[in-house]
């Protein structure tokens, strides 16, 4: 383990890093919204995609001579990602007083 | 040697993936939105790392106090809370899996072939020079954002209240109670 972190690619952290962290945590986003059947579940899995999106402008943000726009457009990620789970949850409310469940596959009809 | 920031690096990593693995793995919706809770803090975390002190700071308020509160109400409210086991099941993982796995190793061949700039990073804070930003070179995406924001209030409460309306028309009963008791305390205070 040691002899892993003095290794200079795993010892001094860079953007590399970052973005392996982030590719990483978009593939269980993505798991997490392909695979769940509650749509409460998929929009958890949704955040976790625009949390690695975010964390990538903020890290190309900082490794770029502190550029600053990489964290303007992190501020927006997260803006528009609590606008989108307002809008998503009332909808999954609306669903669920109709439906009575919010499995995805449950719900099929358009008409209320 | 290996300095504090890879410590903290790694170990504000096994936080983000340790949740991100509980949130699409966990049989348990209520476990998966408590372990969000994991990610969320962890990415603040590393925001904190990188610098962007603002940024981290709008994490916690609007990630970790706003949209995992607003995620747990949906949870809380959809679910029989009777029941033991909040079942959170899955579907087709025969086909998401190897998707899923060949967006990482094109994600993971992306990074690995990029030539990345190492350039050192001021450790400085900036707030200051991100509220420059926001009212100076963004200020139509930043008055655009607010439209935006005030849409989505809107519209949450519209979606919202028509499955109120909904549920006030099935039971006739309650209805017209409800109407005549809702404004009159506001009525008889306000005329003397």
């Amino acid at each position: 383990m040691t002899a892993l972190l003095a290794a200079p690619a795993l010892a001094s952290i860079g953007l590399g890093h970052f973005l392996v962290l982030s590719a990483l945590m978009f593939a269980l986003g993505l798991v997490t919204a392909a695979t769940r059947r509650s749509a409460v579940a998929i929009l958890m899995g949704v955040e976790l995609i625009l949390n690695a999106a975010a964390l990538n402008f903020v890290a190309f943000s900082h490794y770029s001579h502190g550029a600053i726009t990489g964290q303007v457009f992190a501020v927006f990620v997260v803006v528009l990602a609590a606008a989108e789970a307002t809008v998503a949850l009332a909808i999954v409310l609306a669903v669920f007083r109709g439906f009575r469940s919010v499995d995805v596959t449950d719900v099929g009809t358009l008409k209320g | 040697m290996p300095g504090v920031e890879t410590f903290v690096f790694y170990g504000l990593a096994a936080l983000i993936l340790g949740g991100a693995g509980g949130v699409a793995f966990s049989r348990n919706i209520l476990h998966a939105a408590f372990l969000l809770l994991l990610t969320l803090s962890g990415t603040a975390g590393l925001y904190f790392f990188l610098g962007a002190d603002f940024v981290g700071v709008a994490q916690i308020l609007i990630y970790v106090g706003g949209i995992l509160v607003l995620l747990l109400f949906a949870v809380l409210l959809t679910n029989r809370i009777g029941d033991v086991r909040m079942s959170n099941r899955n579907v087709g993982y025969l086909t998401a899996v190897p998707v899923v796995l060949l967006v990482t190793a094109f994600l993971t061949c992306a990074i690995a072939l990029g030539a990345w700039a190492h350039t050192e990073a001021v450790p400085a804070p900036t707030t200051a020079r991100l509220g420059d930003a926001f009212l100076r070179e963004f200020l139509l995406p930043f008055e655009l954002v607010s439209l935006v924001l005030l849409m989505a209030l809107v519209g949450a409460m519209v979606v919202a209240r028509r499955a109120v309306r909904d549920r006030g028309d099935a039971s006739e009963g309650a209805l017209p109670a409800e109407a005549v008791s809702g404004p009159a305390p506001l009525g008889t205070g306000g005329t003397p």
